[in-house]
């Protein structure tokens, strides 16, 4: 298990990585944390002529955040964002997100932007950017856009990245006052895939009457599904609530498929079972907040 | 004896190397070898039509490819058929590289000997392998009923086929006891497949000297001894000249007593003929595909038993799927069928099995070896007829022991070893006292009920296994004790982190009266050991624990004798502490090993003022005798072997309380209590550590672990992320408690404790899901979507 | 190929590699240093576990080429320099942490640099700090006993130093 040659290329500044990945196109791919990539290279599952690595851009290595929310720097390691307090303040669901992404050491070098790029739907962080309705920046030479949550994860493993292009950072907005997050997921080892997961966003009015409630499901569709439950849960406190219902309607909106691990239904009910628990949960949050 | 050394929970003396990064395993060595890669079968069961490796050709860096056709006529033929059987009618072992038929995913087609093992995986990418598709055959039901063969000469796919009687006291067998019994049931259980899986995977290094063409090689293997004899029966080298070591090895669990495996005559052949060091590390992906697997079972039982709970009959019939080779023989079959009856005396017993060809990797021991199924099929039917009867499951449990007072007993069989199945010793009844203390057994119900109140389910399950240790023919040993005062221990076998080195030596210096600081151990090296048979069955303490007593008890033996001359006494009144031999009661008159060890071999050149004492005219001798006696040796070493008569046989019994949640069907362990019986217990720290790992490879089989394969033949899950390995956080606190009931068997009392942690894991988290849930559990691992599954067709 | 220069347990290495070599071939067959162990090359057993500018990281899942500069940690550089063994590493011996010692090196760092994080983890900060690590021997419960253990060791150590220093303390 040993990658296949390629053309290293090790840019010093965002320019030059740039330029490299859009003379390499369809044929480059950027290696930043490699804690996905590198596996399937060395599984010689993906083979591309070039690779960009940025691991020397320390331009890209940042954390901004601001009372509108946290923009993740393309070189921001998870644990350095889950550890950040700045962050945890502003958004909680990314660090309770991140402390579920694989293992501590894996989190040591994985990149919260690479994992947004990998969009695994099985991932907890694709979910997260979807509930919050974050979004992408993607850089070309001389070009640079933003890609909302809703259009950047295209299908399974597939994102909004187009080849030449670079995902230098992503935005995840601020938690709102009276608002709360809950993240749940059941995975077959602690560290694994999840079997199924839910992170859900719960705004309450100021007479603490439930206003919007939002879930995103982990690992049963192609692409985070992203569910409004509000009106399952009804105009009402926390308390009162009909969560039932809005579990129902997560489930009813869900397509999981079946693999080694979980039947399709398994993962159906999962997600009924979490969405559930999660919703509680931020409601919980936001009554606290 | 100076020190207490047997029985203490002594550090072990491996750990400083393995702490420091300075432990030898196979991939550290050869620095500049060439590295090997294989072209394995992408295909389940193939044709091969064509090879093209002309793409591959310009790879620099290239040294050579092989093919089957390449190999010279020894190689050619298939590998050995390791154990044969007169059942196994019909044996089928693979080539070292597949001829015409591919048989499994991963069966080696190509060797590439390159610069390293970059650019070998280079070449393997660019050889092309035209293959001709056959079915596949996938399941082992499906293979018993089809019509599509493995094997073309091999009808149905059965290799083997072995049916064991025993009749009851009475002459009637179990058939028809069964028929007559005031009860019967009836069910079908099933186990999946896991593997051994060590985290280092398995490795050949070799070294051909063509001055002296002579050939070493390095293997992480169970049997460096049997490897030697492969390679040069298959390399027509005379055995003298070919040294094979294990050095150290990162775990086995079963699957390295498996050999030669190709890559361990394919590696010393390609060295030779390249006149250059060659090296092939298994990576992890080829270890799932190519190397072994264990556990698919499906049993079909009937029992009948009276009010009671006593078994009357029993009749298993057993189909064991063993992949698409059967290197291994039919051990695991024939262990399970055996050992299945674990601690009870049953009426008359049955037992049929039939081992069926797959397009799999091939089925040889892990870890239990067998055993797990035939503890899940015996303790399923104890908890079936407990269940059936409304008795409290131990109860059902305790009315079919054996009592203390039975042994030896005689199930009546014949075991893995071709000797009757005879138990040694065991107090069952007292195990079980101890466990049900141990878990709370008595006062569980109590919680069970607070925890429903709670909304929480919860469950105790209970395994019993009688596991037959230190299977013969024989192990050896050699102690030498130099003119330094340093003790050299060597055994044949090899070790793969049981602490070997360590318990060896405890016993040396307990036996010879030296601190343990001066004895050195050297295992599975056979340059210092050619006779062995290796480290498998948990018999490497029974076997070589006694060999090497006795080889030093002859050592003592001598070592008095030369002494009680030296200091004019009599050997009688001689006794070693310290390693200094002292005549008891006079403290002034001793002399040191050292000295003794001098005496012992009479020389004509001193090299130190030591050793002159031994020269031819230093006096003393006495001109009557030959300074060498007729019978004697010169030096002080001696050599012995054990070859016990039987196995002897340990027990155990395990107790779980699981925790299934009620809405996700997540199971989490919540206390997990073991007694087990090893006899007299050498080193206890080392013993814990054998059962704390065992019991870990059982939930993992239990709860996480299986391969999964679709209908083509294609293992889906070959690598550890789809593979579940428990990590720490899987792994419930395990707590021990010990009986010793020596082994009258052998002179240490001592039985093997290898393997017992891993036995009762299914049946023990089985018991207890069932008893959680009020479902019955048959088949097992379990995994939370399989519980719903399970629930939902309980409620309809 | 690459010239790159790694500062290895202290000492600073200048070695060649091509692009796709790993971190774990380099230390291992380049540079002697095979301490560090290979156990599935796809980052989930942790047994190729090393310190990357002190923080454990798989150098399975790492090339040579990108760590060019930086300053690298295996399990041959945790013994101080008079070869005595870390408090990790004489934990991990006295309670029986390691069997057949394949997977131990990968511990070893992920302990050490937990522990230097956290000098006194709860048992479930030392679960979800090894986590990542995969033994096949073990059953992990020596492990974990060797971890709390390590952390007594330094508090132990750490109390000495404080009480050796007293003294100096008063003399200036």
């Amino acid at each position: 298990m040993k990658p296949p040659p390629f053309d290293y290329h090790a840019p010093r500044s965002l320019g030059e990585a740039l330029d490299a990945l859009a003379e390499a196109g369809e044929h480059g791919k950027v290696l930043a944390g490699g804690q996905s990539l590198i596996p399937m290279l060395n599984m010689r599952l993906a083979a591309p002529a070039h690779l960009v690595d940025i691991n020397r851009l320390s331009e890209l290595a940042t954390l901004d955040v601001g009372p509108d929310g946290v923009r993740v720097g393309a070189l921001a390691r998870h644990a350095q964002v889950e550890r950040s307090e700045r962050v945890a303040a502003v958004q909680p669901l990314l660090r309770e997100a991140l402390r579920l992404v694989a293992h501590p050491v894996i989190r040591n070098r994985g990149t919260v932007v690479g994992s947004l790029a990998h969009a695994d739907p099985a991932a907890e962080l694709p979910a997260v950017l979807a509930l919050l309705g974050g979004s992408v920046r993607l850089a070309r030479p001389g070009v640079t856009r933003d890609v909302p949550a809703a259009d950047f994860f295209v299908g399974p493993l597939e994102s909004a990245v187009e080849s030449g292009e670079l995902a230098v950072s992503a935005f995840f907005p601020a938690l709102l006052p009276r608002s709360g997050t809950a993240f749940r997921e059941v995975a077959r080892r602690h560290g694994d895939y999840a079997l199924a997961g839910i992170a859900a966003l719960v705004r309450l009015d100021d007479d603490l009457r439930i206003t919007s409630a939002t879930v995103a499901c982990v690992s049963v569709g192609p692409v985070p599904v992203v569910v409004d439950v509000t009106a399952a849960c009804g105009h009402r406190p926390p308390a009162t609530a009909d969560w039932a219902s809005a579990a129902w309607a997560v489930q009813d909106r869900v397509d999981p498929e079946t693999d080694i691990h979980a039947t399709a239904d398994y993962r159906r009910h999962l997600t009924g079972v979490l969405a559930e628990q999660a919703l509680r949960d931020a409601a919980r949050e936001a009554t606290g907040a | 004896m100076s020190t207490k050394l047997f029985g203490e929970p002594v550090q072990r003396r491996e750990d400083p190397r393995l702490l420091t990064g300075q432990g030898r395993y196979v991939d550290d060595l050869g620095a500049g070898a060439l590295e090997v890669a294989f072209v394995r079968s992408p295909h389940a069961h193939a044709r091969i039509r064509d090879i093209d490796v002309s793409d591959a050709l310009d790879v620099e860096g290239l040294v050579a490819i092989y093919t089957w056709e390449d190999l010279p006529t020894l190689l050619a033929q298939p590998l050995p058929l390791l154990i044969p059987h007169p059942a196994l009618t019909h044996g089928r072992t693979a080539y070292p590289l597949a001829r015409d038929v591919v048989r499994h995913v991963g069966e080696p087609v190509v060797m590439v000997v390159a610069r390293d093992r970059y650019l070998a995986e280079d070449v393997c990418a660019l050889i092309q392998v035209d293959y001709e598709l056959l079915k596949p055959v996938v399941g082992v039901e499906e293979a018993a009923q089809s019509a599509q063969l493995v094997h073309e000469d091999v009808p149905d796919n059965v290799g083997a086929h072995l049916i064991q009687e025993v009749p009851s006291a009475d002459g009637l067998d179990a058939r028809e006891l069964i028929e007559t019994a005031p009860h019967t049931l009836t069910f079908r259980l099933d186990i999946e497949r896991s593997a051994s899986m060590p985290l280092e995977g398995r490795g050949v290094y070799a070294r051909w000297d063509a001055d002296d063409r002579s050939l070493r090689v390095y293997s992480s293997t169970q049997t460096s001894t049997s490897v030697r004899m492969a390679i040069a029966a298959k390399l027509g080298l005379p055995l003298p000249k070919v040294e094979v070591i294990a050095p150290d090895v990162g775990g086995g669990f079963g699957v390295k007593i498996v050999h030669p495996w190709p890559e361990e005559v394919l590696v010393p052949w390609a060295a030779m003929l390249l006149g250059h060091e060659v090296k092939w590390t298994e990576d992890r992906r080829e270890h799932f595909v190519s190397s072994a697997h264990e556990r698919a079972q499906v049993q079909f039982v009937r029992v009948g038993f009276d009010d009671d709970g006593r078994v009357l009959g029993l009749d298993v019939n057993i189909l064991h799927d063993h992949g698409a080779y059967t290197p291994y023989g039919i051990i695991v079959p024939i262990i399970t069928s055996t050992q299945l009856l674990g601690p009870y005396k049953i009426g008359a017993y049955r037992v049929e099995f039939s081992s069926i060809y797959t397009n799999t990797v091939q089925v040889t021991p892990y870890r239990g070896a067998g055993r797990p199924q035939g503890v899940f099929c015996m303790e399923r039917t104890m908890d079936h007829i407990a269940e059936y009867l409304g008795a409290d499951r131990t109860a059902v449990r305790e009315i079919n022991f054996i009592q203390p007072d039975e042994f030896p007993y005689d199930q009546g069989l014949i075991f893995q070893d071709g000797r009757p199945l005879i138990y040694d010793s065991g107090d069952y009844p007292e195990s079980l006292r101890l466990l049900k203390e141990l878990i709370g057994w008595d006062g569980f119900p109590a919680l069970k009920a607070q925890a429903a109140a709670e909304g929480r389910r919860i469950g105790l399950g209970i395994g019993c296994y009688v596991e037959g240790t230190g299977v013969g023919p024989y192990e050896g040993g050699h102690v030498q004790i130099t003119s330094d005062g340093r003790v050299h221990v060597s055994t044949g076998l090899t070790s793969q982190g049981q602490g070997h080195e360590t318990v060896f030596a405890q016993i040396a210096a307990a036996e010879l009266g030296v601190p343990m600081e001066r004895v050195s151990v050297v295992t599975g090296d056979t340059r210092r050991f050619g006779y062995a048979v290796g480290t498998f069955a948990s018999r490497a303490a029974v076997m070589s624990g006694n060999a090497i007593a006795l080889a030093c008890r002859k050592v003592r033996e001598k070592a008095l004798r030369i002494a009680a001359e030296a200091l004019e006494a009599d050997p009688r009144d001689l006794e070693i502490i310290d390693g200094e031999v002292r005549v008891v009661g006079s403290p002034g008159a001793s002399i040191p090993l050292a000295t003794v060890a001098v005496l012992s071999n009479p020389l004509r050149y001193a090299f130190d003022s030591e050793t002159a004492r031994a020269t031819q005219f230093a006096g003393a001798s006495s001109f009557d005798r030959p300074p060498v006696e007729a019978g004697e040796e010169p030096g002080l070493e001696g050599r012995d072997y054990y070859s016990p008569i039987r196995s002897t046989f340990a027990s155990g019994m395990h107790a779980a309380i699981v925790e299934t949640d009620s809405l996700t069907a997540e199971i989490r362990i919540l206390r997990y209590a073991v007694v087990h019986d090893c006899g007299n217990l050498i080193n206890p720290m080392i013993v814990e550590g054998q059962i704390h790992g065992g019991v870990a490879q059982g939930v993992g089989g239990a709860l996480y672990e299986r391969m999964v394969y679709d209908d083509h033949g294609q293992l889906l899950n070959a690598s550890f992320m789809d593979f579940l390995m428990p990590y720490a956080t899987e792994i419930p606190s395990i707590e021990t408690a010990h009986l010793e009931t020596p082994s009258p068997l052998n002179p240490l009392g001592i039985k093997g404790a290898g393997e017992a942690g891993v036995i009762p894991g299914s049946a023990v988290i089985a018991s207890a899901i069932e008893d959680a849930e009020g479902i019955r559990i048959d088949k097992m691992p379990i995994s939370p979507s399989e519980l719903f599954d399970l629930r939902r067709a309980a409620t309809g | 190929m690459h010239e790159i220069t790694l500062t290895v347990n202290g000492m600073i290495r200048q070695v060649e590699v091509p692009g796709r070599r790993l971190l774990s071939d380099c230390l291992r067959h380049d540079l002697g240093l095979t301490g560090t162990h290979v156990g599935c090359e796809h980052g989930v057993c942790g047994c190729c576990t090393v310190l990357l500018d002190g923080e454990p990281v798989r150098s399975c899942l790492t090339f040579a080429v990108t760590v060019d500069g930086h300053d690298i940690t295996t399990v041959e550089g945790l013994a101080a320099r008079d070869g005595t063994m870390s408090p990790v590493q004489r934990a991990f011996g006295e309670c029986h942490g390691l069997q057949c010692g394949f997977c131990t090196p990968g511990f070893l760092c992920t302990v050490t640099a937990l522990l230097r994080e956290n000098p006194a983890p709860t048992e479930q900060e030392v679960l979800e700090g090894i986590s990542g690590n995969l033994c096949r021997c073990t059953g992990y419960q020596n492990i974990i006993k060797s971890v709390h253990r390590a952390a007594e060791i330094m508090a132990e150590e750490r109390r000495a130093d404080a009480d050796s220093e007293q003294p100096g303390e008063e003399i200036v």
